[in-house]
């Protein structure tokens, strides 16, 4: 049990970092193209959530499995 | 083991008063159900299957239809066991979706819209505009398609931002069995999640093969992205390429269902796991429990963001797929 609970450390910890990497760059580029050209701004944004929905894919697939791990296997080992 | 769920969070003496029984209900039983069991109870679907009767040495005896009363059972239950709450969720929240439009279409007329039928238009001409600037060819069937996916896996979503304990507890009581199962977000059932992904890929996969024939569609799978060249010594090449080709393109491929799907379910499943743990506090008192009514809040707040974009990127990403469906590649 003490591996498993290693393992969802691991998982939600390093797609945390991974994604949270991403957004920063994802959110430094939305600022430059919105002062590059404001007229754009809505349109900008509204694009970045679409890619920040896209990137949460698999930080949240990995963060359901460590959930799944965490709530449902780890008591059965324990 | 009888399930009692903890207290809400109403008024004061409505918390206090339940805590009370909660606690003497519990004493009466002599049996203490313990936070991993609360939230195993929320998380197991209600599954109706075939369990194998086991007799005392483990040899199977016979086979009896029955809905699932432990997490034991539901996992014998093996593979070919429906998730009935999820079925009349999913299924019941497509029907009112579709009535509700039904009737606006009824009434749709020239003027200026009101009420219901203006917020319909709304939504109706978003979707337009979406597909409008994705999806560049003809067809009559992409635009409902995306409406369809996006109204539906939004009002799915929705129900996660009901407070975790209230429609289970109501369906518990309208069933007679406290140890109820039932899990009314559909979007938290995996099934559900890939089901919807995977008729997106059985309409990408039939569309692509209307559209550029089987032999075309077999030429883009196999000559992609590496070009095997049919005349001359690099012939000899040509299969291994197309192996090559094969093999990242179906990977590439399989990978669009499973990413739509899981994406959806990853999201939906933490935040419902979230929404549990927080509920657990509930019962551990006033302070701690008017605490974990603010981070409730809080929480649903985020999560009606994550609702609207989990619903809004499976839309934007089924037109995609659609359209490259329909890129019919022209000869160089």
């Amino acid at each position: 049990m003490g591996l498993a609970l290693i393992s969802v450390a691991l998982m939600i910890g390093l797609g945390a970092l991974g994604t949270a990497i991403g957004f920063a760059i994802l959110g430094g580029k939305l600022l430059d193209g919105i002062a590059r050209q404001p007229e754009l701004g809505a349109t900008l944004m509204g694009r970045m959530f679409l890619i920040a929905g896209l990137l949460d894919a698999v930080p949240m697939i990995g963060v359901g499995i460590a959930m799944y791990i965490l709530f449902v296997v780890a008591p059965t080992l324990a | 083991m009888v399930y009692a769920p903890p207290v809400d969070t109403y008024c004061i003496e409505q918390t206090i008063k339940h805590f009370k029984s909660w606690v003497k209900f519990m004493a009466a039983e002599g049996e203490v159900i313990t936070s991993s069991d609360y939230i195993l109870h929320h998380l197991q679907n209600m599954t109706y299957g075939r369990l194998p009767i086991k007799d005392v040495d483990g040899n199977v005896t016979g086979t009896v239809w029955k809905f699932a009363e432990t997490y034991e059972e539901a996992a014998n239950m093996g593979f070919m066991a429906i998730h009935v709450d999820s079925m009349l969720w999913s299924i019941g929240l497509g029907a009112i979706f579709c009535f509700f439009f039904w009737r606006v279409a009824k009434k749709a007329s020239s003027g200026v819209p009101s009420g219901f039928v203006n917020f319909a238009e709304m939504v109706v001409e978003f979707v337009d505009n979406t597909t409008k600037d994705t999806f560049f060819h003809k067809s009559r069937l992409v635009a409902p398609m995306a409406l369809t996916i996006f109204v539906w896996v939004f009002l799915m979503n929705l129900m996660d931002l009901v407070a975790v304990d209230w429609i289970p507890m109501l369906a518990a009581k309208i069933s007679g069995n406290p140890n109820l199962f039932f899990k009314i977000v559909p979007t938290t059932d995996p099934n559900v999640a890939l089901g919807i992904a995977v008729a997106v890929f059985f309409l990408m996969v039939v569309y692509s093969i209307i559209n550029k024939g089987l032999l075309g569609y077999a030429k883009e799978l196999t000559c992609h992205p590496f070009e095997p060249s049919f005349k001359g010594i690099g012939i000899v090449f040509a299969p291994l390429l197309m192996v090559i080709n094969l093999t990242l393109e179906t990977v590439a491929l399989f990978a669009k269902p499973f990413s739509l799907g899981l994406r959806l379910f990853g999201n939906m499943y933490a935040g419902e796991i979230i929404f549990i743990l927080i509920a657990l506090m509930y019962g551990a008192g006033l302070l701690l429990g008017t605490f974990a009514g603010v981070l409730q809040w809080a929480w649903a707040v985020f999560h009606v963001l994550i609702i609207t974009l989990q619903a809004f990127v499976f839309m934007i990403l089924s037109i995609v797929y659609m359209d490259m469906a329909f890129q019919v590649a022209e000869e160089h």
